[in-house]
């Protein structure tokens, strides 16, 4: 142990970040990340508890208390070694998963005070890593033979692939965009998660004998029972949900009004924001908003940043009821995001030319709380306005992609079309697994990083107990 | 990266132009009526393109593309044993033959090079075709030879008639649907009819009070090509759809063509800008 003392700070070391009024002008990185010295003094307020309730909280179950440690001793790459032990993607949740509802909500500073910052010290050690490792040989495993299909090249399929990799298999990704990544490079904005650590992060794995093949649809390229006659012994499906929901309001296909997945693939993906590249995208002035979920808020940031004059975030339910990362909200308000709480919208208007003009929202009150114990919002009869605006982004969830479900023999769906898998991922057919989005409908990051470790373990007892 | 293997402008205006490229995964799996979506290099955009051929041995799918905005120009400038960054498909449904027996499929323009698998594997499968091609003037027109042997019955006709017949797709078509009418002959069970918005709306018109179905194959504006942007909504039959999931082959009766028509022109001025920007000095290569 170096003799560092526990810190006895209740508030974490705060990240330092770009101004709020110059970061609406870029696409660069909002959180600039611990200083060697900042991440050595947050590692050190960590109790050391001896049960690490934290580690609980965290669905790949990072060894915490293990790698703050050695951040407190500033031994940074033993800390690196210690998180990829049981998480692929440091650099990723390190960012953009919610530390608070996680691993963060069970720090016993965070009784007290704040909980130890957990999310940015890993997101240190990655970081750390990327810019001072010795880009030495990465070994890649000694293989078994057996080989795995992973679909889909977001969370759940990198952590899957990643994991059996590191266990001798030979796993291909087949994955339908030209870019690898799934939602971190279409869906989370170059501010929130450069690409560059995500296209980092995967090269590590394809170093370490994961291949990937690119503009690959499963149901379309190729199917599953394609996959099996190819010499594949088991298949992981984390395909994602990638279908935009709408609201089924009149209006919704008037001009200027997108999904948040077609706003953010064009930014994100396609970077329409940079001059060099070919995709086009309108430059808004007056932009609502619909949700106030986390992708709402990257939607209603990517809004601000292409420039427009206005953008608001319409919600049917108040404040407390946000469902977004407090954080996220925290930035967005920051940048000048105006909340249009307890507004429900009813019709998007437009023009003769059939171009967006407003949106026509009805005011709500809070009545009595639902099933999960959010309170249901009540509409207040006559309470009509309209919200003046040229665009209009939809940001109410995603339902998984069809293609798989009409392309495959034997697996099962639940009602709202995701894949039926218990918790190891398992599925009604022999040798499928699946995880994530594809299975649980839209949810976080991280969750799907579980999804993807847990069918990683299926499939290995899976291989293991066809050849006993 | 995939290989160009074959390149041939199909008209003596070289507007369009016909690419073989090599592409395994689509072609193992390609049908008539559905489509690709290829993407030149790192700066590029996603351009879906109908697929016009493919050959399950060689590994390739072909085709044809008319040069409109500024990536097709630069596709244009391609050349045979060059590469382009992505291709991915085959994207949408195919189109759908199954008990048919005499369809007229009519082309408008690039539309032929569209609707010329689809009136092959047609033929191929016994169905009697009648195939009607229009084009603004002769040196546009794409096809000659393919169509004569993808049809029973081929109207080539241009608007100024400089070749074929002279006159609009719409006239022919209801020449045909009234021959069939007194000569006693069996109507068409189908009409396929794929060309530009307009046209495909008027052609709705002609079948509309014979009740000829009549399906379309839509081109809207697409990002993703896999049902996960919703740029391409149309709606058919009061319904909003996705073209690249639930198409791209639509009721021409029950598609709301004036909403088509107006989110086709959405990113016009932007089209045209970048258009107007293609260098001057490489013509159009990005480092050349």
């Amino acid at each position: 142990m170096a003799n560092l003392k526990v810190n006895l700070s209740m508030t974490k070391n705060e990240m330092p970040e770009q101004d709020a009024a110059v970061r609406t002008g870029n696409f660069d990185e909002v959180a600039l990340g611990y200083s060697e010295e900042q991440a050595r003094s947050e590692a050190a307020r960590c109790l050391d508890c001896r049960n690490a309730p934290c580690r609980s909280g965290c669905p790949v179950a990072v060894k915490i208390p293990r790698f703050l440690e050695k951040v407190r001793e500033g031994d940074f790459e033993a800390a690196y070694q210690i998180v990829t032990s049981t998480n692929s993607l440091p650099a990723v949740c390190g960012r953009v998963c919610p530390q608070e509802k996680q691993c963060e909500s069970k720090c016993v500073r965070g009784i007290k005070g704040e909980s130890v910052g957990i999310g940015r010290l890993e997101r240190f050690v990655a970081d750390w890593h990327m810019a001072n490792a010795k880009k030495g040989e990465v070994k890649a495993p000694a293989s078994n033979g057996h080989r795995i299909a992973v679909i889909g090249s977001g969370p759940a399929g990198l952590t899957c692939a990643g994991d059996l990799c590191k266990l001798g298999y030979d796993v291909t990704i087949f994955e339908a965009f030209h870019k690898s990544g799934g939602v971190l490079v279409y869906g989370i904005p170059q501010f929130r998660l450069p690409k560059e650590i995500v296209a980092a992060e995967i090269d590590t794995l394809v170093k370490q004998g994961v291949k990937i093949v690119n503009n690959a649809i499963i149901g379309k390229s190729i199917t599953v029972d394609e996959l099996f006659k190819e010499g594949f012994e088991a298949v992981f499906i984390g395909s994602g949900a990638g279908l935009p929901q709408f609201l089924h309001i009149p209006g919704e296909n008037l001009l200027g009004v997108y999904s948040a997945n077609e706003l953010l693939t064009r930014t994100n993906l396609m970077k329409a924001y940079r001059d060099d590249y070919d995709t086009p995208i309108k430059r808004f002035g007056r932009v609502a908003v619909v949700g106030a979920g986390n992708v709402a808020m990257d939607a209603a940031r990517v809004s601000k940043r292409l420039g427009a004059e206005h953008v608001y975030i319409v919600y049917r339910r108040g404040r407390d009821e946000l469902p977004a990362r407090k954080e996220e909200v925290e930035h967005a308000e920051a940048e000048g995001i105006e909340f249009q709480l307890l507004n429900n919208p009813c019709a998007i208007l437009g023009d003769e030319t059939g171009h967006v003009t407003g949106i026509e929202c009805i005011r709500q009150e809070l009545g009595e709380p639902d099933a999960k114990g959010r309170r249901s919002p009540v509409a207040i009869p006559g309470s009509n306005w309209v919200l003046d605006v040229d665009t209009v982004v939809i940001a109410i969830g995603t339902s998984p992609n069809p293609l798989i479900r009409n392309t495959t023999e034997g697996l099962s769906f639940t009602k709202k079309g995701g894949i039926e898998a218990d918790e190891g991922g398992r599925t009604s057919r022999e040798g499928v697994f699946a995880g994530g989005d594809a299975v649980t409908g839209s949810a976080t990051v991280i969750l799907a990083m579980g999804a993807g470790k847990a069918g990683a373990k299926s499939i290995d007892e899976y291989i293991k107990s066809k050849q006993s | 990266m995939y290989k160009v293997v074959t390149k041939r402008f199909l008209n003596e205006a070289k507007s369009i132009c016909l690419f073989e490229i090599e592409a395994p995964l689509i072609a193992r799996h390609a049908q008539a009526g559905q489509f690709v979506v290829f993407r030149l290099d790192e700066q590029g955009e996603r351009v879906p393109v109908s697929v016009a051929g493919y050959d399950r041995e060689k590994g390739t799918v072909t085709v044809m593309v008319q040069a409109a905005g500024k990536t097709t120009k630069m596709l244009h400038t391609v050349e045979q044993g060059d590469v382009i960054s992505d291709i991915v498909g085959p994207l949408g449904k195919a189109t759908e033959m199954e008990g048919l027996k005499k369809v007229c499929v009519v082309g408008g323009g690039v539309g032929c090079a569209i609707a010329y698998p689809i009136a092959k594997e047609m033929h191929e499968r016994g169905i009697e075709v009648t195939f009607i091609a229009g084009f603004r003037s002769a040196d546009i027109v794409i096809l000659k030879d393919e169509l004569k042997a993808a049809s029973d019955k081929l109207i080539i006709a241009t608007d100024d008639g400089s070749y074929g017949e002279k006159g609009f797709t719409t006239v022919f078509l209801k020449n045909e649907i009234e021959a069939n009418i007194a000569e006693g002959k069996p109507q068409f069970d189908r009409v396929i009819a794929i060309g530009p918005d307009i046209m495909m709306k008027f052609l709705a018109e002609v079948t509309r009070p014979y009740g000829i179905k009549t399906i379309i194959s839509l081109d809207p504006i697409m990002v993703d090509g896999t049902g996960m942007c919703g740029c391409c909504r149309v709606i058919v039959g009061g319904e909003t759809k996705f073209a690249c999931v639930d198409g791209p082959d639509f009721d021409a009766h029950e598609v709301d063509f004036d909403s088509l028509i107006k989110r086709a022109a959405f990113y016009k001025d932007e089209q045209d800008a970048a258009a107007e920007h293609i260098c001057r000095i490489t013509g159009g290569k990005r480092h050349g």
